[in-house]
């Protein structure tokens, strides 16, 4: 039984000859909020599509509370508690705001492939879908299909699918991407209450955004992690400073958050 | 012997047509994603365009001017319907070029008629290219173009001489099938333009994330795709039979090259076609079934098993089917299929 | 346009009026539709309706986009066929009634093994590895001759056994009640499926196959089962036309079968449930009366299909569902005069280039028989001057003012859309 949510363990990806990650070890505390956070093109999706499932590592292992989750697909590392959002909004376009969060929590409710059961006669699902719709606050817009949403209400809808199976381990893609501050601020508020108790790993360019809400922040740089500490350590670390904050922490002190 | 050299060189000019035809489907849709369903349809406009021009006009220039026509219409129907179709997604691009193989079939139809047409050769490609002639005797020996008479015949009853002619036309083919893979593959190494297309072969969303997703370059690459399908067209019109199911039946071919090939790679495609090119052509002339292959092991069968139609089928008759039991094998053993790197 | 139409609910009479309408419909229509064709092609229509219903849970429902549906259906009516002739042989103890679901096991059974290999794509490769497998069938039943007959086919008598309260499925009319049945089973269980989970994880993996994933499914699962599901009720469509005409041959797997479950599926609409359906009966009606009025049908269905694809992807039920949204805002009254203006346009052009295409076919088959050639109760010359130029003339008029009423029409209708979008704005902001 290891006591890390979330563990990487020299872990490299290469893409050809091209190495994109080059040997990142993190261990993630359960119910932590880490930021990740890095300069473009760092490896900073490759990590999280690493960790999802999308494609394996070249070398390394990574570890979900002790399993090991490379090399797996998607949907069983899905299954076995972790559940990840994406940077380009990724929902179910012609499916209303109901039916995409109801689809959302069906297999963690145990309904596996079945056409024997009529949809509406699912009373959990039902009610898990409309608790999920409260809690992202998307209830106006019950019948409204996906696409029709706004962006805003798009992402939460993202967020909710991503929380509705009940995954213990959340990994959220630049969630607050292309919103107006104020609707960040709303955001990250929404983002801490569906998250509470679980583990959290979200990419981040909004440093109010990361300061606010992140427990420990790892920075990635050339495919490797150059810190993973509290933010106040980070600010602090003259190898991050070089690298990447520099004149950023300047921007959000003055700025406030 | 001279067998195995002919049927050798049949498998491999009829691999390289297919080539010829899965190149351009290949470059449209790595360029564009689209799978032009209607690809074999410009192949046949081709034979037919051919077919008009060298009734006029003699074939050289009809072997120029018939693709060129065809690349025309091609870039024509890009610019009127492709385009339009293209903000809905894949899946309508294709079924637009799905309903444009029923229009081409049923216009072609309506100008040439039901049957086939006689699209013959120019005279320089008549007979064949040369002739092999196996002396039972004085072994193999081989005579540029047909061999005299006198050369195929013996009075003498201990001596076989089989002569095996090779067809200009097929010969022919072969050139110019070769001859566009030189020119291909300079295009996609040496120029800029064809350093793009190779870009957006292997990655095709970061091509157009560099601003090459032009629309006059998807029109020119559609128009070329199809003119080359035209060419290959004039020549499979000219060497083979020019008939209103000529698209149906190299059609579904070029599909299964395509995926055992590997889609979006060229070299895949050209693996892919020229094995099984091969592979039919020397299946087609096999007489052998596994009765056969028994009774010459010197096996003995049950009554019952004498009778299975399976145990009957001959080679030569598996043929047809035998580039689709490959694509359920790649999809099976290897579905990024021979060369392919991209998940389709 | 489409946009819109996602949002317009149906129009909200209770399911079971719906239902027991459609029951009744079938129930009634040969009583209305008496004579031997229109029984035959109402028999026809319900073959149909199962066949495309069953391609549209790959299509519409899956996003699965298949060039070889034929394959199931026509597997599913040789391996009946085999079954009839067993029956009437006497080594297989089957009524008629039940043959349609020996025709769906088997269709079922060939979609658990050739489907394994199918769905291991999705997208454009899925639909390639579709004709290949079709192609590879239709081969095969030209090598296999005690399966498939060769080219004669197999026949068989519907009539077999003793009669069942004096149904012997010898006339057409009980075959059609028949069908009528498993017609309307097939239906109420293939919209029962869309009201299921794995109905809507289906839809789910059509919309965003990838994320489908990240909620716990297998994609590939999902894909595999939907075109088990598929292959049965296709199987049921096959053994039914079994019955229906007693004979099978190769050609109910072939290519153009396969087309022709495409291109009338999409034209009813693959976007809602009831589109196959409209399909289906269009397909019937385009193959029994069409193909008897002109010889150019399929250029004509070849370029309808074209111009669907192009401007109304949704299928004729999309347009008919964006009509109804209009009428529901009452704002058809506006729009109507449009659309006649379009219809005789669209007419005096379709005129004038059918004329034009019925003289060359003319030209092309029946020379022989002379130059004149009859065409909506006018006599022309085929090889007339004036016959040419009338009809070109008469198109290119109705071309220009078919434009004319097109660009009336957009207009109009933009302006009628942004009208209901501020309406129901205005009723969201009430309640």
């Amino acid at each position: 039984m290891s006591d890390y949510a979330l563990e990487l363990r020299g872990v490299t990806k290469k893409f050809g000859k091209t190495e994109i990650i080059r040997g990142v070890d993190l261990q993630v505390r359960p119910g932590e909020r880490v930021a990740v956070i890095g300069p473009n093109g760092a490896g900073k999706s490759t990590l999280f599509n690493l960790i999802s499932g999308r494609f394996g590592p070249t070398s390394g292992e990574i570890l979900l509370a002790g399993q090991r989750i490379d090399h797996r697909k998607p949907f069983e590392i899905n299954r076995m508690g972790l559940s990840r959002s994406f940077q380009i909004t990724n929902i179910f376009p012609k499916l209303s705001v109901f039916e995409n969060l109801r689809c959302a929590v069906l297999w963690s409710l145990g309904y596996r492939y079945t056409f024997l059961k009529f949809l509406s006669g699912l009373k959990d699902a039902n009610e898990r879908a409309e608790q999920l719709m409260e809690m992202i606050r998307l209830d106006k817009k019950r019948d409204t299909l996906a696409m029709n949403l706004t962006y805003a209400e798009q992402r939460a809808l993202e967020i909710g699918i991503t929380i509705a199976g009940g995954a213990q381990v959340i990994l959220l893609d630049e969630p607050t991407a292309g919103m107006s501050k104020s609707e960040t601020q709303r955001f990250i508020h929404l983002i801490r209450e569906v998250t509470e108790g679980r583990t959290l790993l979200t990419v981040e360019h909004d440093m109010g955004v990361v300061f606010g809400l992140a427990d420990r922040i790892a920075v990635v740089v050339y495919g490797e992690v150059i810190a993973f500490d509290t933010p106040e350590a980070v600010r602090a670390n003259p190898k991050v400073q070089e690298a990447y904050l520099g004149s950023v922490i300047a921007e959000s002190q003055a700025g406030g958050h | 012997m001279e067998f195995f050299i002919i049927s050798m060189l049949n498998g491999l000019s009829y691999g390289l047509l297919l080539f010829m035809l899965s190149s351009g489907l290949t470059l449209i849709f790595s360029m564009m994603g689209v799978l032009n369903f209607a690809h074999a349809s410009f192949y046949m406009i081709g034979a037919y365009f051919g077919y008009t021009l060298n009734q006029f006009l003699g074939f050289w220039p009809a072997l120029v001017l018939a693709p060129v026509l065809v690349g025309l219409l091609g870039a024509l129907f890009e610019r009127l319907s492709l385009r339009k179709v293209h903000v809905y997604g894949h899946v309508p691009e294709l079924l637009v070029t799905f309903g444009l193989s029923y229009v081409v079939l049923e216009l072609v139809q309506l100008v040439w008629g039901r049957t086939a047409v006689e699209f013959v050769p120019p005279e320089m490609l008549r007979g064949p290219a040369f002739t092999l002639v196996t002396h039972s005797q004085q072994g193999m020996d081989w005579v540029l173009g047909a061999a005299p008479a006198a050369m195929c015949q013996t009075a003498d009853a201990a001596v076989r001489i089989v002569c095996s002619p090779f067809p200009a036309t097929r010969a022919f083919m072969m050139v110019i099938a070769l001859l566009m893979l030189v020119s291909l593959w300079l295009l996609l190494t040496r120029t800029r333009i064809g350093l793009v297309i190779q870009a957006s072969l292997t990655h095709p969303d970061m091509a157009q994330a560099l601003g090459h997703n032009v629309p006059r370059v998807l029109m020119l690459v559609f128009g070329a795709g199809t003119g080359l399908a035209g060419l290959a067209g004039v020549i499979g019109g000219s060497t083979f039979v020019t008939e209103p199911s000529m698209a149906a039946t190299v059609g579904s071919v070029i599909f299964v090259v395509v995926v055992v090939g590997g889609m979006g790679s060229l070299s895949g495609a050209f693996l892919a076609s020229v094995l099984i090119g091969v592979i039919q052509t020397f299946a087609v002339a096999i007489d052998y079934s596994f009765l056969t292959l028994a009774r010459d092991m010197g096996w003995t069968l049950s009554a019952a098993a004498q009778e299975n139609t399976l145990a009957k089928l001959t080679v030569s008759q598996v043929a047809p089917i035998l580039p689709y039991l490959f694509l359920v094998l790649i999809l099976i053993v290897r579905p990024k299929g021979l060369l392919g790197t991209r998940e389709g | 346009m489409s946009q819109a139409v996602y949002r317009f609910k149906p129009i909200n009479v209770g399911r079971w009026v719906i239902w027991s309408l459609f029951a009744l419909l079938m129930l009634v229509a040969p009583l209305l539709f008496t004579s031997n064709l229109s029984v035959t092609m109402l028999a026809q229509m319900g073959i149909a309706i199962i066949a495309c219903l069953s391609y549209n849970i790959l299509l519409g429902q899956g996003g699965m986009l298949s060039f070889g549906h034929a394959v199931y259906t026509g597997l599913g009516a040789y391996v009946a066929m085999h079954a009839l002739n067993a029956a009437t042989a006497g080594t297989l103890a089957i009524p008629v009634s039940l043959l349609p679901l020996v025709g769906g096991v088997a269709g079922m059974g060939f979609a658990v093994l050739l489907g394994y290999v199918t769905t291991r794509k999705s997208g454009t490769p899925f639909a390639m590895i579709t004709l290949g497998v079709a192609e590879l069938v239709f081969a095969m039943s030209l090598m296999f001759s005690e399966f498939f007959g060769g080219e004669a086919g197999i026949s068989g008598n519907r009539v077999v056994g003793q009669p069942f309260f004096g149904i012997t499925y010898g006339p057409q009319i009980q075959v059609y009640y028949l069908i009528a049945v498993y017609t309307f089973v097939s239906v109420a269980a293939m919209y029962a499926l869309t009201q299921t989970p794995l109905g809507r994880i289906l839809n789910a993996v059509r919309d965003n196959p990838e994320r489908v994933e990240f909620i716990g499914y297998n994609t590939q699962r999902v894909r595999y089962l939907a075109f088990i599901i598929a292959g049965f009720f296709a199987g049921i469509s096959g053994g039914l036309a079994t019955i229906n005409f007693e004979i099978v041959t190769a050609e109910v797997v072939g290519a153009a079968r396969s087309g022709g479950y495409l291109l009338f599926t999409f034209l009813g609409g693959a976007t809602f449930f009831f589109g196959p359906i409209i399909g289906g009966i269009l397909m019937v009606i385009a193959f029994v009366l069409l193909s008897e009025l002109t010889k150019a049908w399929l250029l004509y269905l070849g370029l309808i299909f074209l111009f669907m694809v192009m401007y109304a992807p949704g299928g004729i039920a999309s347009l008919i569902m964006m009509n109804l949204r209009v009428a529901k805002y009452g704002k058809l009254r506006q729009i109507w005069t449009s659309y006649l203006g379009l219809g005789l346009t669209a007419l005096v052009m379709l005129a004038g280039a059918g004329a034009m295409i019925e003289m060359v076919y003319h030209l092309q088959l029946n020379s022989a028989l002379g130059d004149q050639v009859r065409f909506m109760g006018m006599t022309l010359n085929a090889r007339g001057l004036d016959s040419w130029f009338g009809a070109a003339f008469v198109m290119l008029t109705g071309l220009g003012l078919f434009e004319l009423a097109r660009r009336q029409y957009v207009h109009e209708w933009g302006e009628i859309q942004e009208e209901i979008e501020k309406e129901i704005k205005r009723r969201e902001m009430t309640v």
